[in-house]
């Protein structure tokens, strides 16, 4: 048994949550939330940058470090507990991932360097209103050539150079690659509950684009995608779930009522106690993904259905309940406890919500189970 | 990461194995046990617990003098793991070989390590733990039995209560008052009692589940020699706090159907296609897959030869309420039916229903959710402890109720 992640794994998260202790501040991250035109931190985006974590998981024939998905998921974590504002997880986890995934060799050889050295920026963009994108839906269209349609939200959409896009291609759907600096495509800004990452609305008018896999597997696609996503983002969600936990235990200890620490009080005793429970289920969930995702074992969707719905819940019960032990001043501005809340909420919807992961978990369960 | 044993737990585990099948049959699914089998338990436990000692499975990290052998704590979770797997009576010796002999070992002189130790092991002996009091259960530190010194004896009168097993118990681990004028943890101590004797008399509880396998315990001028102390006088809870220890580490799991069980049943009964138990079987699988995996991570500490950090104290609050949940869901999807216990009219063999009515008791014993609770926010968190109003108060003067 070593369900545990190695000493150098360990030592790589160590080193990252140093670095992003002191590069990634909640100065940083406010930086842009206070800045309406600012889609991301420019100064922290180098930073990241020149870490070279951008190519953790990208062969070394492309320019990456060649390293696995584990080592990935702990940087992940970090990102998560540091609410980094920068378009990391488009670029590493949804465009990298859809490239390695459906790409070919000469795909990846075009735009993996570029993602290492930061002149590519990754987006993913699916969704086109409210509600799960399912292929019947979707209106945005791919013609072999050329793209055409309207995408929003798109997550650091504003900011990104390429965009993956789940398109509609005959009777079924495609996944494409699109360079968003290209003719036929504009962009604006939206507002959203999660400022501290950029959104946008991406209009496709005749857009140049390429096929990512062979045409009308893009709903499979799509959905193995997702599966890879929810792994490493069920990281991200676990390292700002502890965070919270932390945040909301000082305080309990350091905020006095009634002669004593509000900690001594069993109401919220208990409260923090069974964020702790959420949180090391998520944990160990989290972790059964990783080695799943590692080793494209056949359970990844089982695996990745657990670790997205344990972390998903996690989240969002620290998030809030951190704003609650923190009381008034919980919900201020200048309190660090709704950037969390906000946070949460964009990571449980942006790669599918829970209840669309708890339908795929169960039809997972109903296909081993007759097998 | 992998799940595979090393090679040493590999060969120790086909060993564990081979062992088992020639003596045990496998556990089958949903297997109930008949008024037959629940009447020969105790024998066969006895004789299964003989055949285990014999061969040095009885106790795999105890030191070989006492009849262990000298195994790692990872051998002694793959022998879990496997043992768990057939149908061995194990039920009658939990507490005595998981909570009440460590204590003796802890506390015991070289005398009662010799006299008690072996006879448990092999099974000869069974032992119950005399803690909880009508008035004392998660404030055990309350309890109100007496000791009184008379010569080189002890004369023990009050009532012990939740006592499981006391009823074929031979001994036990008796925690009483010695001392009710200092405050309630300084007043305590524990000894060895031979349940057999004269002014023991243990009388069944009616469960609520319907089965009686707890009882109150009555003491009436039961004479004790001093010589079957263990610990010091007024030490008591010092002892109680290493049976506890050894309590957490015995509880953690909650036995009975999960999410596999009730979603085999909704196949049968044709609800699958119902949303909202869909989400929730959704639910089910992660608490089920939480507690599993954070047992594996416990079990990489062990078998890097670390100590385990706290993730493992969420078990016992997870599994129970988890079990209570989806029976209660089962029982109702079966609407009015569901109320039917008799295993052969009720769907799945009333595995839902029997543990429907175990449920309750699970989150109270060992410890109930609201005292887990604490001690995570207490000594994982490092919050306050609650406001006590007993600590420095002589124990004569704390209100009871
Ligand atoms: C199946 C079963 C087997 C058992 N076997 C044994 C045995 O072999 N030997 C033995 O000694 N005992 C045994 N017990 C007893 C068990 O340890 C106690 O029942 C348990 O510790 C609770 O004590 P109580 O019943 O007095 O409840 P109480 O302590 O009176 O608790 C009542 C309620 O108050 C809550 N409560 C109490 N204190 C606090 C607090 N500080 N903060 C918040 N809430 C609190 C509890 O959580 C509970 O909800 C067994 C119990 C069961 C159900």
């Amino acid at each position: 048994m070593n369900f545990d992640f190695s000493e150098d794994q360990k030592f790589l998260r160590d080193e990252a949550r140093k670095f992003l202790t002191a590069e990634c501040t909640t100065q940083h991250v406010r930086e842009v939330l206070n800045d309406d035109d600012t889609s991301h931190h420019e100064g922290v985006w180098k930073k990241v940058v020149e870490m070279g974590w951008l190519g953790t998981a990208i062969p070394e024939e492309h320019g990456g470090l060649g390293l696995g998905m584990l080592e990935l998921c702990v940087i992940a974590e970090e990102m998560g507990r540091a609410l980094a504002p920068v378009p990391f997880a488009s670029t590493a986890y949804f465009f990298t991932e859809a490239l390695k995934l459906a790409g070919s060799q000469a795909q990846q050889a075009a735009v993996f360097p570029g993602v290492v050295s930061g002149d590519v920026v990754g987006c993913y963009a699916a969704s086109e209103g409210p509600g799960d994108p399912q292929v019947s839906k979707l209106t945005t269209t791919f013609d072999g050539d050329t793209l055409n349609g309207k995408k929003i939200p798109v997550t650091d959409g504003d900011v990104a150079t390429h965009a993956v896009v789940l398109a509609k291609e005959g009777s079924g759907a495609s996944l494409v690659l699109v360079d968003l600096t290209g003719d036929g495509v504009t962009r604006e800004t939206v507002d959203t509950l999660e400022p501290t990452r950029s959104h946008a609305k991406i209009t496709f008018n005749g857009a140049k684009a390429e096929r990512l896999g062979e045409a009308g597997h893009g709903a499979d696609l799509a959905a193995q995608l997702m599966d890879r996503v929810a792994v490493l983002i069920a990281f991200e969600q676990l390292g700002g779930a502890s965070r919270c936990l932390d945040m909301a235990t000082d305080y309990a200890k350091e905020r006095y009522a009634f002669g004593r620490p509000i900690g001594g009080n069993q109401a919220i005793k208990h409260k923090l106690a069974e964020m702790y429970v959420k949180n090391e289920v998520a944990r160990s969930n989290a972790y059964y993904g990783a080695w799943a995702l590692s080793t494209d074992a056949t359970e990844l969707p089982e695996a990745a259905a657990a670790a997205r719905l344990a972390a998903s819940e996690a989240y969002w019960f620290a998030s809030k309940e951190n704003i609650q032990t923190h009381g008034g001043m919980g919900f201020t501005w200048e309190v660090d406890c709704h950037l969390f809340y906000r946070r949460a909420k964009l990571l449980a919807v942006q790669a599918g919500a829970p209840k669309v992961w708890k339908e795929k978990l169960v039809k997972a369960l109903e296909l081993k189970n007759a097998a | 990461m992998d799940f595979n044993d090393t090679p040493e737990e590999a060969e120790f585990r086909a060993e564990a194995r081979a062992f088992l099948e020639k003596h045990l049959t496998l556990k089958s699914a949903n297997k109930i046990a008949t008024a037959e089998d629940r009447k020969n338990l105790l024998k066969r436990a006895k004789e299964w617990q003989d055949i285990k000692a014999q061969n040095g499975y009885a106790k795999i990290t105890w030191p070989k003098e006492l009849g262990g052998r000298d195994g790692t704590p990872m051998q002694q979770v793959i022998w879990g793991q496997e043992e768990g797997k057939f149908d061995a009576p194990t039920g009658p010796f939990a507490i005595g070989l998981g909570m009440c002999i460590p204590t003796v070992i802890a506390f015991g002189s070289d005398e009662h390590k010799k006299r008690y130790v072996q006879k448990a092991l092999h099974g000869e002996e069974i032992w119950c733990q005399l803690f909880s009091e009508p008035s004392a259960g998660s404030d055990v530190a309350g309890l109100k039995t007496r000791a009184v010194k008379d010569g080189d004896d002890w004369v023990i009168n009050g009532q012990k209560v939740w006592t499981s097993g006391a009823h074929y118990s031979d001994y036990g681990i008796l925690l009483v008052r010695t001392d009710p004028k200092v405050p309630k943890h300084k007043g305590l101590t524990m000894f060895i009692v031979d349940m057999k004797q004269e002014g023991v008399e243990a009388r069944p509880i009616h469960q609520a589940s319907g089965g009686r396998e707890f009882n109150e315990v009555y003491f009436t001028d039961v004479r004790i020699p001093d010589s079957d102390r263990l610990g010091e006088v007024g030490q008591g809870w010092k002892v109680a706090l290493v049976t506890l220890m050894n309590e957490r580490l015995a509880v953690g799991g909650s036995p009975g159907p999960d999410w596999a069980e009730i979603m085999n049943y909704a196949k049968d009964a044709g609800t699958m296609s119902d949303q909202a138990f869909r989400e929730k079987l959704a639910d089910w699988y992660v608490a089920a897959q939480g507690y599993k995996l954070t047992k594996f991570r416990t079990q990489t500490a062990l078998s890097r030869g670390e100590t385990p950090g706290p993730e493992n104290s969420i078990g016992k609050i997870i599994t129970a309420n988890h079990l209570q949940d989806i029976c209660n869901s089962a029982i109702e999807m079966q609407d009015h039916y569901g109320l039917i216990n008799d295993p052969d009219a009720a769907p799945s063999d009333a595995i839902f229903q029997q543990s429907f009515m175990w449920a309750p008791g699970l989150r109270i014993a060992g410890g109930t959710d609201e005292i887990l609770k604490n001690i995570i926010a207490e000594r994982v968190l490092g919050l306050p402890q609650d406001v006590r109003v007993d600590k420095d108060v002589s124990f004569e003067e704390l209100k009871q109720g």
